[in-house]
C-alpha cells in the first residue's frame, strides 16, 4: 500500500454545502438558533410531492391516519433518549384530538426532506431545542390535520364543519347523531387541500391540554426492555461486511506507511483501506475479525505539527492568556477594570475546566452501501441534514441519489451533531462499491477521536466597597471556541458568542441572573489542535461554575449568607430568582442541618430555561465525598411531559456529575491519554445522590431541558465541599484533589 | 492463523452452532455469529456493564469472556431470552417505570439486575449499589434502583400466591404518576 490520499472528487455543489452548513447552524449553534420555522409552516401544510397510498393516507407532512386508526406522526428531530420522540407526538397529538393509544410515530429522512424542500424543518438535534424549536410548527400541522379531517367528515354527511365536534379521533355531528373515526375519512381528508392560513390556526391552550402537559409514558421504552431495539451498530443487512477504523492519534497528522504484518491472509478479512489520509480500515465478515487484524498493522503515522502538543503546556498559554490584552468583550456594563482599581477591597480567583469526551455508550457508527449512482447510510445522527450533506460529499454524488436512514441514539449528548464518522463510513463503503458496510469504532478510537469539550481557565476578579457591596466584576475566559473549530465562518470580528453562555447581558436564550453596577466578561480566544464539540451543556457548564462559584467565595470572604448574597444582586432577574427560591424554600435553606451535612447552592439560565439546585453532601474522615440529596428546580415554561422533565434532570445531574467528579481527557505528545472507561471514570449507581425535581411552568416562552441543569451540579456540589471543608475547589475533575481534613 | 473451530453454546435454552476463532469474545459470537445484538458492546473491557448476559445464572461481562471458555452444558441466557414476552418482573418494572433513556446501557442493567434479584431477592440499597456497577450515561440510575425495589416487591408478592403482582407494578408506576395508556401499558 502507497500512503497518497485518494483524492477526493469535489462533487458536493455549494447547495449541498449550504444545507449542511445551515442545518449544523440551526440545530446545534445555541445562542443564535434560527429554526426553520417559515419554511415548515409554508410548506409543511401543502400537499405530498409522492401521492400518499390508500393504506397510508397521508394528512399533511405530519400526520398519516391509517384506515384501522392507528395514527402515525411524523418526528424530524431525533431521539436520543431525552424523550422528544414521545414528547413531540404529544404536541401534535393534542391538536389532531386523536386517541393517544393509536399514536406511533415515524421519522421522515433525510431524502426525503430534500426532495419535498424541507416540510419538516430542521431534523437537527441540538442546543435543547427538539421540543422549543419545534412546538409551534407541529401543533400547527396536527391542527390543520384536525382541520381536514373534520371537513372531509362534514362534507360526507353534507353539513357544516362548524356542527362538527372531535374527541378521541371520533368526529361527531351531534344534530343528525352520527360519529365518524379519523381512519375512516383519512382517505378523503388526504385529497383536501391545506388550510390556508397556517399562521392563524388558533392553538388550544395550555390549560386545555389533555395529552400535552401529562405524564405520559415514553412510546419507545418495551422494545429497550428486551433487546430488540436495534441501534445502528446493531444493523444487519443482506450481504454486509463490517470494517474497523484506526485514524491517527494525534489531531492533524497523517498515515506515513503502513505493514499490514499479513493482515489481508487472517481469517475473514477482505480489504485494508486508507480511509482519507489520516485512517486505516480493515474490512472483514465480522467486526471482531476487522478489529483484531486491524490491531495486529503496523501504521507509522506522520504526526505532524502537534506531535508535542500537551495539555501542560495548553494550560501555561491559556494562563498568559488570562492577561492578555487580545481578549474580545461578551458582556460590558459600567467600567468593571475602572471600579476594581477604585476597589476597597478587592477578590480574585482562577478557575479551570478540562477537555472531556460525551462517551456516548454506543460508540460512533454508520453503515453504508455505495454504488456509482447511489449512496445509502444508515446513521445514529443527532443531524439528519448535516449527515445527509456529509454523505453527498464524501460520495461524490448529488444530494439526490443519497439517503440517510436515521437510527435510534445510544447517546448524543452532542457528539453525533458532527459527521465526521459519516464521512468516513462513506469512504470506506465507496472502495467496495455495492457492498454495505457497517463501520464501528471500537471504544478506544473513540476516545481517541473525540469532539471535546473545550478548555477554558477564566480568571474572576470582583471589587467590593467598604459595605461589602460588589461593584465590579471582571471575568475573564481564556481559552478553546466551539465555534472556531465546527463553524469558524460563525466567528465575527474574532467573537464566539457562545462562549459567553448564561453570561449575556439580557435575552431570552441564555442571561446573567445578577444585577452588578459595573461587569467585563471578555474572552481571549486560544485554541488548541483538539477538536473542539458541543458537549451537552456546551459552554454554560463552566460558565456556571465559575460565576456560582466565586459568588460562594465572596459569600464567604464578606462573610454574607450565600443564598441572600445572590438573592440582593437578583432582584432585576424574577424568573432566575424564582428557581433559587423554590429549592431554597423545599431544602429549607434557613434551618439547621444534621450534623456533617453540607449545603451548596448554585443557579443560572441557559438553553431558554432556568434552573437552579441545592446539593447536600458529607465527607468523611478520609476525604470520601457523599452527595446525598439534590433538590432541582426547572423553569421551563411549559412542560409537555413532566415525568421525562425529571428523568432529564436527573440524567443531567449523572453527566454533570460525572464530569465534575471523574472526568477530564488530557493530552500528552498530541494524542488523548485516556483510552477507554479504567482511565475516563463515569458516575456509577452508587454514587447517584436522590434527586427532587421541582418544574415550574411560568410560561410565555419555551425553554429547553435536556441541557441547562448540568450547569448547576457541578457548581452546587462544590460550594457543598466549601462549606463541609473550607477547601475552595478551582480546577476540575474532583478526583485530582483530596478532600482529607 | 488458527482455523476457526466449530463449537456448541447452550442460548437461551437452544443448543446452538457457531464458528470463531479463537479468543473471540462471546459478545462477538451472540452478537455476529448467532445474530443476539440485545448483548451490546460499550467498552470491551469489563468496565461497563453493556454485555452483561447469564451463564448459569451468574451476571457475567460477555466482552472478556472467550467463547472457548463456555462448555455446551453451562446454561447462557440473554436479554432476549430473559422472558418471553418481556414478561420478567425487572422488565416489567423497568417499562412500568419508563427506566430506560437511549437504552443502549439497559439489556446488561436489567441482566444485571435480574441477577440481583435472583440471588438477593429482598435487595437493600446497599446491596443495590455493590451489585450494579453498570455504567449508564444517560443518567437512569435511580429508576434502576426504584425498578430493582419495585420489581423485587413484585416477586415477593407473587410467591405468596395472593396475586397481588399486577397492582405492586402498578403502585410503583403511580409513586412516579407515570401514565400508561399506550402500548407499553403496564
Amino acid at each position: 500500500m502507497n500512503a497518497t490520499t485518494p483524492k477526493l472528487k469535489s462533487s458536493g455543489s455549494r447547495r449541498q454545502f449550504l444545507q449542511g452548513s445551515t442545518a449544523l447552524a440551526g440545530s446545534l449553534v445555541v445562542g443564535f438558533y434560527v429554526p426553520f420555522l417559515e419554511a415548515a409552516t409554508s410548506t409543511a401544510l401543502t400537499k405530498a410531492t409522492k401521492p400518499s397510498d390508500a393504506s397510508n393516507p397521508e394528512i399533511n407532512a405530519w400526520v398519516v391516519i391509517q384506515p384501522n386508526d392507528q395514527v402515525i406522526v411524523r418526528i424530524a428531530r431525533s431521539e436520543m433518549g431525552q424523550g422528544t420522540l414521545t414528547g413531540l407526538a404529544q404536541l401534535v397529538a393534542e391538536e389532531l384530538e386523536c386517541d393517544w393509544a393509536n399514536v406511533t410515530t415515524e421519522y421522515p429522512t433525510p431524502g426525503q426532506s430534500f426532495e419535498r424542500k424541507a416540510p419538516w424543518g430542521s431534523f437537527g438535534t441540538g442546543g435543547s431545542q427538539g421540543i422549543r424549536g419545534s412546538q409551534d410548527y407541529v401543533r400547527r400541522g396536527g391542527a390543520a390535520a384536525r382541520m381536514m379531517l373534520i371537513q372531509a367528515a362534514a362534507e360526507g354527511w353534507q353539513v357544516p364543519t362548524t356542527e362538527c365536534t372531535v374527541s378521541k379521533g371520533v368526529i361527531t355531528h351531534a344534530a343528525s347523531n352520527r360519529t365518524i373515526t379519523f381512519g375512516k375519512v383519512a382517505g378523503a381528508a388526504a385529497k383536501l387541500p391545506a388550510p390556508k392560513e397556517v399562521k392563524d390556526i388558533k392553538l388550544k391552550g395550555v390549560s386545555d391540554w389533555t395529552i400535552a402537559g401529562k405524564r405520559l409514558a415514553r412510546l419507545d421504552t418495551v422494545d429497550k426492555t428486551t433487546g430488540k431495539q436495534i441501534y445502528g451498530m446493531d444493523l444487519v443487512l443482506p450481504g454486509m461486511l463490517n470494517a474497523a477504523v484506526k485514524a491517527c492519534p494525534v489531531f492533524g497528522g497523517k498515515v506515513k506507511t503502513v505493514n499490514d504484518m499479513g493482515a489481508l491472509k487472517r481469517p475473514g478479512v477482505k480489504k485494508i483501506l486508507f480511509v482519507g489520509d489520516n485512517a486505516i480500515a480493515v474490512v472483514a465478515d465480522t467486526w471482531w475479525r476487522a478489529k483484531t487484524a486491524l490491531d495486529t498493522i503496523k501504521i507509522e503515522w506522520d504526526e505532524g505539527q502537534h506531535a508535542n502538543a500537551s495539555t501542560a503546556a495548553f494550560n501555561e498559554i491559556l494562563k498568559t492568556a488570562l492577561e492578555a490584552k487580545d481578549a474580545v468583550v461578551g458582556s460590558k456594563i459600567g467600567d468593571a477594570p475602572l471600579a476594581i482599581a477604585n476597589a476597597v477591597k478587592k477578590i480574585e480567583a482562577v478557575y479551570s475546566y478540562p477537555h472531556q469526551n460525551h462517551a456516548c455508550m454506543e460508540t460512533m457508527n454508520t453503515t453504508v452501501k455505495w454504488t456509482e449512482d447511489k449512496c445509502e447510510a444508515w446513521v445514529p445522527t443527532q443531524n439528519g441534514q448535516a449527515a445527509h450533506a456529509a454523505v453527498a460529499e464524501a460520495a461524490g454524488l448529488p444530494l439526490g441519489k443519497c439517503e440517510v436512514y436515521k437510527q435510534l441514539l445510544g447517546g448524543g449528548f452532542g457528539r453525533r451533531g458532527a459527521t465526521d464518522y459519516v464521512r468516513q463510513a462513506v469512504l470506506i463503503a465507496k472502495q467496495m462499491p455495492g457492498v454495505p458496510i457497517k463501520m464501528i469504532w471500537s471504544r478506544e478510537e473513540d476516545m481517541a477521536q473525540g469532539r471535546f469539550h473545550p478548555i477554558t481557565q477564566c480568571k474572576m476578579t470582583a471589587a467590593l466597597n467598604d459595605k461589602n457591596e460588589i461593584t465590579g466584576l471582571h471575568m475573564r475566559i481564556a481559552g478553546q471556541s466551539i465555534l472556531a473549530g465546527v463553524r469558524p465562518e460563525a466567528i465575527r470580528d474574532g467573537k464566539d458568542p457562545v462562549v459567553f453562555q448564561g453570561l449575556n447581558e439580557g435575552g431570552t436564550e441564555t442571561a446573567i441572573g445578577y444585577t452588578f453596577p459595573n461587569l467585563l466578561v471578555d474572552h481571549a480566544m486560544r485554541n488548541p489542535h483538539v477538536p473542539p464539540g458541543f458537549w451537552r451543556g456546551v459552554n454554560l457548564n463552566q460558565n456556571a461554575i465559575y460565576l456560582e462559584c466565586f459568588l460562594d467565595e465572596i459569600a464567604a470572604a464578606t462573610k454574607q449568607d450565600p443564598l441572600a448574597l445572590r438573592r440582593q444582586l437578583m432582584t432585576k432577574h424574577p424568573k432566575h430568582l424564582a428557581v433559587l427560591d423554590a429549592v431554597a424554600k423545599r431544602v429549607e435553606w434557613d434551618k439547621p442541618l444534621p450534623a456533617g451535612i453540607y449545603r451548596g447552592i448554585a443557579q443560572t439560565m441557559g438553553f431558554g430555561s432556568y434552573v437552579a439546585a441545592c446539593a447536600e453532601v458529607s465527607i468523611d474522615k478520609e476525604g470520601a465525598l457523599k452527595i446525598h440529596r439534590i433538590v432541582a428546580a426547572t423553569d421551563c415554561g411549559h412542560a409537555v411531559n413532566p415525568q421525562q422533565i425529571e428523568a432529564q434532570v436527573e440524567g443531567s445531574f449523572v453527566y454533570g456529575l460525572a464530569a465534575a467528579l471523574h472526568q477530564e481527557c488530557t493530552v500528552k505528545d498530541g494524542r488523548i491519554v485516556e483510552t477507554n472507561f479504567h482511565q475516563y471514570p463515569c458516575l456509577k449507581l452508587a454514587e447517584m445522590p436522590k434527586v427532587e425535581t421541582i418544574i415550574l411552568t411560568s410560561g410565555g416562552f419555551w425553554g429547553g431541558v435536556g441541557e441547562p441543569t448540568i450547569a448547576v451540579a457541578a457548581p452546587a456540589v462544590l460550594n457543598a465541599i466549601f462549606a463541609a471543608t473550607g477547601k475552595r475547589i478551582r480546577d476540575l475533575p474532583l478526583k485530582n484533589h483530596s478532600l482529607k481534613a | 492463523m488458527a482455523i476457526p473451530k466449530s463449537a456448541t453454546l447452550n442460548v437461551n435454552g437452544k443448543s446452538l452452532n457457531y464458528q470463531a476463532d479463537a479468543g473471540t469474545p462471546l459478545l462477538w459470537v451472540l452478537r455476529e455469529q448467532l445474530g443476539l445484538t440485545g448483548t451490546k458492546y460499550g467498552c470491551g473491557i469489563a468496565q461497563c456493564g453493556s454485555c452483561t448476559v447469564h451463564i448459569d445464572g451468574a451476571p457475567i461481562r460477555s466482552c472478556v469472556m472467550p467463547a472457548s471458555a463456555v462448555n455446551s452444558r453451562q446454561k447462557i441466557i440473554t436479554i432476549e431470552g430473559l422472558s418471553k414476552d418481556g414478561t420478567h418482573p425487572i422488565q416489567q418494572a423497568w417499562v412500568a417505570l419508563d427506566v430506560p433513556q437511549c437504552g443502549f446501557c439497559q439489556s446488561g442493567m436489567i441482566m444485571a439486575a435480574a441477577a440481583l434479584v435472583k440471588s438477593k431477592p429482598n435487595p437493600t440499597d446497599q446491596d443495590i449499589d455493590d451489585a450494579m456497577t453498570n455504567i449508564c450515561r444517560c443518567g437512569t440510575y435511580n429508576r434502576v434502583r426504584a425498578g430493582i425495589h419495585s420489581a423485587a416487591r413484585q416477586m415477593a408478592a407473587a410467591s405468596t400466591k395472593t396475586n397481588t403482582a399486577k397492582p405492586t407494578l402498578k403502585k410503583a408506576a403511580n409513586a412516579l404518576d407515570i401514565i400508561h395508556n399506550n402500548a407499553g401499558a403496564v
